[in-house]
């Protein structure tokens, strides 16, 4: 591929990116949108991050994977239960890499 | 520091290093994501001023690694664009998020902050405004976006510097995902988001088969449906 391909892709993104993100803090302006649609506000973090997060941990190459063969599955419980009790970010990832690396050389 | 920070800084230089300081222990998982990313373009034969352009420019990780995998497959550049564009969607559910939040702020606020809103800055910023005495919490924002930002632009100039050196396969990786869980957990703060979050999560897993991550935003989206419903019917039973 060449250069010039390679930099039309990058703007290309960036333009497509950045109206995503400007979608509703400048191009619709939040007064216009209803009401229904203010109440699922606040859904979006919790859903969005879990969308991400669960098919990382149970998925391993493309299969549902419940098992304590699943080194990251265990890890990443290990570090919710972590950052849901303690409430302390550094200690929730630390324990995840901790845990991982300690299954996987075991 | 504990997740985020509880006191409530109204100056905006506590507010801009509390946001700082909140993304802290986030770049743990970033900046491997950062390193592993430049490597990776390098190694698809990506020049370096490109591959750096990427971060600097899309300035979105997950979307930066699916792009790049797709040049070295020889992906034509329109298809690129699309996925590029279809992963990059979810950014409109943290724009319609934000939006509240940043109605009162002029224009060269908005522009900067939604420029900065990535799944990281996002999702420390939600936390920051569900505490409330928002008047200067756009100066967390920006301090949360600008650290990452930073951190996203050196590890990835580190990537491509150091190039084959870094191996991809170290649990390193993983350390993106915590992240991700370090910063879910707090936003489970009663019934309504622990199932709007459960039904987004099983849905992207059974759909994860989809292509472009579609299963990542029809998980979502079907999330958000979940709680908004799950509210409804809980307010209805109190009233």
């Amino acid at each position: 591929m060449s250069n010039l391909e390679i930099w039309l892709i990058i703007i290309a993104g960036m333009v497509l990116t950045y109206m995503t993100r400007l979608s509703f803090t400048v191009l619709v302006p939040p007064e216009r949108l209803p009401s229904t649609f203010i109440k699922g506000l606040i859904f979006i973090p919790p859903a969005v991050l879990a969308a991400i997060v669960l098919p990382e941990l149970v998925l391993v190459e493309g299969e549902i994977t419940i098992s304590p063969a699943n080194h990251e599955l265990i890890a990443g419980t290990l570090a919710a239960l972590v950052a849901w009790r303690l409430k302390n970010t550094w200690i929730a990832i630390a324990t995840g890499m901790i845990a991982v690396w300690l299954l996987n050389s075991m | 520091m504990s997740t985020p920070t509880k006191h409530k800084p109204t100056l905006p230089r506590a507010e801009f290093q509390a946001g700082v300081r909140d993304q802290l222990p986030i770049l743990l998982g970033v900046i491997p994501f950062g390193l592993i990313f430049g490597a990776l373009a390098g190694s698809v034969g990506i020049p370096p001023l490109a591959a750096q352009g990427f971060s600097l420019f899309v300035f979105a990780g997950s979307s930066q690694f699916i792009a790049v995998g797709l040049i070295g497959e020889m992906a034509p550049a329109i298809v690129i664009i699309a996925t590029i564009f279809v992963v990059n969607l979810r950014h409109a559910l943290y724009s319609a998020s934000m939006s509240p939040h940043f109605a009162p702020l002029r224009l060269p606020w908005k522009l900067s902050l939604s420029w900065l809103l990535t799944d990281e800055a996002f999702a420390t910023a939600s936390t920051r405004y569900s505490h409330g005495n928002t008047a200067s919490a756009h100066w967390y924002t920006l301090g949360t976006g600008l650290a990452l930002w930073t951190a996203w632009q050196v590890s990835t100039a580190l990537g491509i510097l150091l190039g084959g050196g870094i191996p991809a396969t170290l649990p390193l990786a993983f350390a993106i995902t915590l992240t991700f869980i370090a910063l879910l957990i707090p936003t489970l703060v009663d019934r309504p988001t622990v199932i709007a979050a459960a039904s987004a999560g099983i849905v992207a897993v059974i759909l994860s088969g989809l292509p472009l991550r579609l299963g990542l935003l029809i998980g979502a989206l079907v999330g958000v449906g979940i709680g908004v419903w799950v509210e409804r019917k809980s307010s209805n039973v109190e009233s």
